[in-house]
């Protein structure tokens, strides 16, 4: 019992990071309809970014949190000049996006093995949440609870982006349709640009919030990619809802595949996607079918 | 016309006398390597190039034949039963795996191959009783057809050739065929094509069955070349760098995605001697590819080649202009 319970905080744990890393993926996709191949890329470099400043490699050993945000804003950056001077000005070419995307995926992962080395790197987890929670016989890291709540104050605070602002109305309007967004007056190409730094910025964030749990190591990215995916083909894409509920799920496939069915983990993480897209192309809560 | 059927000849000769001037074992593998990797790419063309539907998931079929030979072979039966059985169930997988992802089209489709690899990927890296996980499997002797060996560098190059040329044989063929022209037209307009009464989904699907033919077949030269086969060969980024040589090289054209496995093939195994940072230099000529000739290399360079030559005979009509005039004026 004892062990179940654990496995299903970490569960919905890695949920939580997962929905940090896919919410992004899924406003890209939604609105853009772009397959963004370096989103793994990008949540392993907002982790290697975070471990650099938080492990004080720049002389100066910046607190978790203020290492947090400035590594997602760099990879926020970063996420909005590649879409500003690269895939802009490949509309419509799913072909070239993809050779771009991996291209720089490519990139990416080259530059952090020149930069970082081969060896994973462990991030210490900040300080004030290192302790545990006692309950009866069990026993929950802080760290852990303190993600789970960060990934629901992020989906609270993207719901209320979404629904709520100005910004988000124009957003919506883009992923229902983007002809008629253009036609009312919005300027979708700079939704595309916000829209893009944003869902890297998660993605960097996740990166450096799941840097205590998963640590850095080279091939983060690739392994991170596909995850993103299926969570966003089991939620259908373009919607918020459907990254939190397909993050929660494939966080429960993940931990309780590994564990009871180790053999067949990575068939049992993909098999409910297939399901899905058998049944429900569109994924879950998906308003089209991509 | 007559320029073009002279650089294939060329290029043909150049194919089949290799081995003569390139001197080293080294070398004719690497070239090996380029022309298994081409029909490869020649495979996931017919359906990226040709019919708009790309897949990120190659690699999980080309695994799944690979196994089939090293598992056949392990069991103690003979070449021809192994690369039959490859043949079957590679081709089996591959209905499978059109049926699963024929259900989206355009980046859709993308995903699903891409997770459909990754499950393949997951279950040869996971399932250590059948697959012998990470440690992979050995496969210790190659074919040996009427006869003759086939262990010597030399001779698998020429078996890689020969069965090279049949494959771009068999995708020209293809391609000119009504059904090639039909898989375009559902790859340009899907819904007239549909109006027209073809029936899309079918098209599509025989060009699954036929790009994954050719597949099995570079699966089949791919495992006896390595002689061995371990989940590496299965994972995304193995996917990606075929999907890579074919746009590279000039998606929906017949030669790009040749042209495309020699560049990455070269970068990788050749470069890679000389500088250590290859797969950013990779990444980096995909990028410049995508800047400056979209539409991949072979493309790309014969549209620069005849822009090019258009000018220059401008240029030379201008100069000669009287001459022209004249001469038009004798007619």
């Amino acid at each position: 019992m004892t062990f179940y319970l654990l496995l299903t905080v970490n569960s919905i744990t890695f949920g939580g990071l997962l929905f940090l890393l896919a919410a992004g993926f899924s406003l890209i996709f939604g609105l853009m309809r772009i397959p963004n191949l370096t989103h793994g890329s990008l949540f392993m470099l907002g982790a290697y970014f975070g471990a650099t400043l938080v492990g004080g490699m720049l002389s100066i050993q910046f607190n978790f949190w203020v290492a947090t945000l400035i590594a997602a804003a760099l990879v926020a950056v970063f996420g909005a000049i590649i879409e500003r001077f690269l895939l802009r000005r490949l509309p419509g070419q799913p072909l070239a996006q993809v050779l771009v995307t991996l291209g720089i995926a490519f990139m990416i992962a080259d530059f952090g093995l020149m930069v970082w080395g081969g060896d994973p790197i462990n991030v210490a987890t900040p300080g004030g949440l290192t302790g545990f929670v006692r309950l009866g016989p069990l026993v929950f890291p802080y760290y852990r609870l303190a993600v789970i709540a960060i990934a629901v104050a992020v989906a609270i605070g993207l719901w209320l982006l979404l629904d709520r602002t100005r910004l988000g109305a124009m957003i919506r309007a883009g992923v229902d349709d983007p002809d008629m967004a253009r036609v009312v007056g919005i300027r979708v190409s700079q939704l595309f640009t916000i829209v893009f730094a944003l869902g890297a910025g998660l993605a960097a964030f996740a990166g450096i919030i799941g840097a205590p749990i998963l640590s850095v190591y080279p091939g983060l990215d690739f392994e991170m990619l596909p995850l993103a995916l299926v969570v966003v083909i089991l939620g259908g894409s373009g919607s918020l809802i459907g990254s939190f509920v397909g993050s929660i799920i494939i966080g429960f496939i993940y931990n309780f595949g590994q564990a009871l069915l180790p053999q067949l983990s990575y068939f049992v993480l993909f098999l409910p996607m297939l399901i899905v897209l058998l049944l429900r192309p569109q994924g879950l809560f998906g308003k089209f079918v991509p | 016309m007559s320029g073009r059927v002279v650089a294939l000849a060329l290029a043909g000769a150049a194919l089949v006398t290799l081995p003569y001037w390139i001197q080293g074992s080294y070398y004719i593998n690497v070239s090996s390597q380029i022309l298994f990797y081409a029909i490869f790419a020649l495979g996931l063309n017919v359906l990226a190039g040709y019919g708009g539907l790309v897949s990120l998931g190659h690699a999980g079929l080309l695994g799944i034949v690979a196994y089939a030979v090293a598992y056949t072979l392990q069991a103690g039966l003979g070449h021809t039963i192994a690369i039959l059985a490859a043949l079957v169930i590679g081709l089996a997988s591959m209905a499978v795996y059109a049926v699963l992802s024929l259900r989206a089209t355009g980046i859709g489709f993308i995903m699903i191959t891409l997770a459909l690899g990754e499950i393949i990927w997951g279950l040869a890296y996971r399932w250590i009783s059948i697959t012998n996980g990470d440690n992979g499997i050995n496969v210790r002797t190659r074919p040996e057809p009427f006869d003759l060996s086939l262990a010597s560098p030399i001779a698998f190059y020429y078996a890689c050739l020969i069965v090279f040329l049949v494959s771009l044989a068999m995708v020209t063929v293809f391609v000119r065929s009504p059904l090639g022209a039909a898989l375009m037209g559902t790859r340009d307009q899907p819904r007239r094509m549909n109006a027209l009464g073809y029936h899309v989904w079918a098209i599509r699907f025989w060009a699954c069955i036929f790009s994954g033919l050719l597949t099995a077949i570079s699966g089949i030269l791919f495992v006896y070349y390595n002689q061995f086969i371990s989940p590496q060969a299965l994972d995304l980024t193995s996917s990606a760098e075929v999907l890579l040589m074919v746009i590279a090289g000039g998606a929906g054209s017949l030669l790009g995605p040749a042209v495309g496995a020699a560049l990455v093939v070269v970068v990788k195994s050749v470069v890679s001697g000389f500088i250590e940072r290859w797969n950013m230099l990779l990444g980096a000529i995909f990028v410049v590819i995508v800047i400056f000739m979209p539409e991949g290399l072979v493309p790309g360079t014969v549209r620069l080649w005849r822009l090019a030559w258009r000018k220059a005979s401008a240029h030379a009509s201008h100069e000669t202009e009287p001459a022209a005039s004249e001469a038009e004026a004798k007619q």
